[in-house]
């Protein structure tokens, strides 16, 4: 298959391992920001080939983990008032939110569809003007541009009847953030391949000379995932820092300039809470004035107050690379994946669900 | 009702036949044991390419007889159906029906057909019982499994998932994927013909080979390794599964078995079945050890083996 099997070819990838290998002079502390990328890293066993040079940290990457608590209640809240129908992305169904899941919800009689596209929420509202359709629209630079779409396209048909609850989170902040933090080992970072796919690596220049630390845009395969951390090692070798490009068929320096237009055109950058993070400075997107007629959470405020957070749940710890996954003292033992405690034993791209599916259940931690 | 059993459902499964209005079927007894199974079938949407309810409640359940030892006999048909189902619509389930009792050899021997208010029924809800005539010896079962014993899947995975996911999210692909939904008695006939009895045979459905290979590894407490890269997958299931993220491993399969069987026979069993057109792309794909770390193991592209789900609930299609 074109695109797939060249990039995971085990001859390839076994070279770049011994490559690797071969360069590195100490052990580097690297951090892969995507949870797409976390899940194909110990899929195919990238952490482990690599664990005497390279301390792989996983970063808050996954958007269905890093949504609020609060933004999932106010969801569930909505797919249970009567004629409205909450429309998401198949993997919000099970995080659950201060309290219960979108699928519990469902289950009690909430009005929720997953979709693959937002688009599909506009034509569904397009279809039924009697029912108000809000689109739960969740996720990174990646998938913003695709809800923007969705609510331009929505003014255009005149429909009164579509919405969008909005809780899109921006990658480079929480890099930000991640470094400022007094206990940050990271020496250097892939960065997601997709996000950079819509808005481009150029922001990286002043962010590494700044921070001094290398980014490399990295892909998902094993190829090109080994290609990143083989360019990271080699500039942390060299005492360099430098924005590189090693997801070149997707990626370019200025990005996705139609998806960024319909991107600045609709939302604009705000302070926003991440599960587990705290709020991060300009680490979200919110409608832009001209647009907020289209804001659930502004037609519909949350009635119920907010629950407080099991504490029990260190997600935040584990999203920033501060605790790994297996030495948490509930992993495997009571947070599993069907029995969550929080988004990242649940989200299919979720650091502490890619250890338990594909490392097993047991933890390291002392019962 | 009468009028409607009359006129539009008795006639095709008994033609030229007396009308009669039991409840109930006298049939003639066998000389072996009696194996019985039965299923109900509730997929969206009706008609997808490769099949559709109808046949799907045929071959569902004789393959449920079929695999466990048994030839399939007759089989009971139950209809719920949503009031204003377009009667084009159950003819045409019917006729399908006919057919795929045709091919299967079964005979519907009794009924029941039941209407219900909008809204309730999704259209079509279908449930068979099936009731076959055990062939001994029948396969001992997944607790017979035995360290070095072999696993053979009949033919590439997921094809029934994908089809059925395709249609009713209207994804578009081109061509459309097709459903495997076919009986599995020619691929047992060929192992019972070479004397071959496996330990244990499963048609992969819901939860797909991931989710019989870990109800087998929970009855013989061993674990079940299978290599990736020897699983058959055709390139639009295998494209599909890329764009959306999904495993082909479970995904289900309504045409496709996996079975075990003593290591030693494992190469006459690949022959018999793929001597067969339903399971001429048959692979051994695995093997039973010793109980370690995971009951289910894959061997992944790289090398490395990992630990394989079980399948979760949702958000599967519903697929039968």
């Amino acid at each position: 298959m074109k695109y797939v099997d060249e990039f995971r070819d085990p001859h390839l990838a076994e070279r770049l391992v011994r490559r690797i290998h071969a360069i590195a002079t100490r052990r580097w502390t690297i951090m892969e920001v995507c949870g797409g990328q976390t899940h194909s890293l110990l899929r195919h066993g990238i952490d482990e080939a690599l664990a005497d040079v390279i301390e792989l940290l996983h970063g808050p990457g996954c958007p269905v983990c890093v949504t609020s608590a609060a933004a999932i209640d106010h969801a569930i809240e909505l797919s249970l008032r009567e004629q409205l129908l909450l429309c998401c992305f198949g993997d919000m169904f099970r995080v659950p939110g201060g309290n219960c899941s979108l699928s519990a919800a469902r289950a009690q009689g909430g009005n929720v569809r997953a979709v693959y596209s937002p688009l599909d929420a506009v034509r569904i509202a397009a279809r039924d003007p009697s029912r108000e359709v809000v689109m739960f629209a969740v996720g990174f630079e990646t998938t913003a541009p695709a809800t923007a779409l969705a609510v331009r396209q929505a003014r255009q048909l005149g429909l009164r009847n579509f919405s969008l609850l909005v809780a899109h989170v921006r990658v480079q902040p929480a890099m930000e953030a991640i470094l400022q933090d007094p206990n940050n080992r990271v020496a250097g970072f892939l960065a997601a391949g997709h996000v950079c796919t819509v808005v481009g690596y150029e922001s990286y220049v002043a962010f590494c000379q700044r921070f001094r630390v290398p980014v490399v845009v990295t892909g998902f395969e094993p190829v090109d995932l080994l290609a990143g951390l083989l360019e990271c090692v080699a500039q942390l070798e060299r005492g360099e820092c430098e924005a590189r490009n090693c997801y070149e068929r997707s990626a370019r320096a200025d990005g996705n300039l139609h998806a960024q237009a319909i991107l600045n055109e609709v939302y604009e950058p705000c302070d926003l809470e991440w599960r587990g993070l705290g709020v991060v400075p300009r680490g979200g997107l919110r409608l832009r004035e001209a647009w907020r007629e289209f804001d659930a959470a502004i037609r519909w405020p949350r009635r119920t107050l907010p629950v407080i957070e099991s504490s029990r749940c260190r997600s935040g710890e584990v999203l920033t690379g501060q605790l790994r996954a297996v030495d948490c003292e509930e992993f495997g033992r009571r947070c599993t994946p069907e029995s969550p405690l929080g988004a990242p034993m649940v989200s299919s791209e979720g650091a502490c669900a890619a250890y338990y599916r594909y490392h097993g259940a047991s933890t390291s931690a002392a019962p | 009702m009468r009028r409607f059993l009359l006129e539009r459902i008795w006639p095709r499964f008994h033609p030229g036949g007396a009308a009669r209005y039991d409840d109930a079927a006298v049939l003639a007894a066998f000389s072996g044991q009696v194996v019985l199974a039965t299923d109900s079938f509730v997929v969206t949407p009706l008609f997808f390419p490769g099949g559709d309810i109808g046949r799907l409640a045929v071959c569902g359940t004789v393959n449920d007889l079929v695999v466990r030892g048994a030839t399939p006999r007759y089989l009971s048909l139950a209809l719920i159906i949503e009031e204003g189902l377009p009667l084009s619509t159950l003819d045409a389930v019917l006729d399908s029906i006919a057919a795929a009792a045709d091919e299967c050899g079964v005979a519907i021997a009794t009924g029941d057909t039941k209407v219900v208010p909008r809204g309730v029924a999704d259209g079509l809800f279908i449930n068979t019982a099936g009731i076959g005539e055990a062939i001994d010896p029948l396969p001992p079962g997944p607790s017979a499994i035995r360290p070095g014993d072999c696993l053979i899947i009949s033919g590439p995975v997921g094809q029934h998932g994908i089809a059925v996911l395709g249609a009713r999210e209207q994804l578009g692909f081109d061509p459309p994927p097709r459903s495997d939904c076919a009986p599995l008695t020619p691929a047992v006939s060929a192992l019972r013909a070479q004397r071959i009895v496996p330990r244990a045979v499963r048609d992969a459905t819901r939860g797909g080979v991931a989710a019989v290979l870990h109800e087998w590894a929970e009855e013989c407490r061993l674990t079940l390794v299978i290599d990736e890269s020897r699983v058959p997958v055709s390139s639009d299931v295998r494209g599909a599964c890329e764009l959306l993220g999904l495993d082909p491993l479970h995904l289900s399969n309504e045409g496709t078995m996996v079975i075990a069987v003593a290591g030693d026979s494992a190469e006459a069993a690949l022959q018999a079945m793929r001597s067969t057109q339903i399971a001429r792309h048959a692979q051994i794909i695995g093997a039973a050890r010793p109980l370690g770390v995971a009951p289910v193991i894959v061997r992944r592209a790289l090398g490395r083996e990992q630990p394989l789900d079980d399948p979760q609930g949702a958000p599967l299609p519903r697929i039968c």
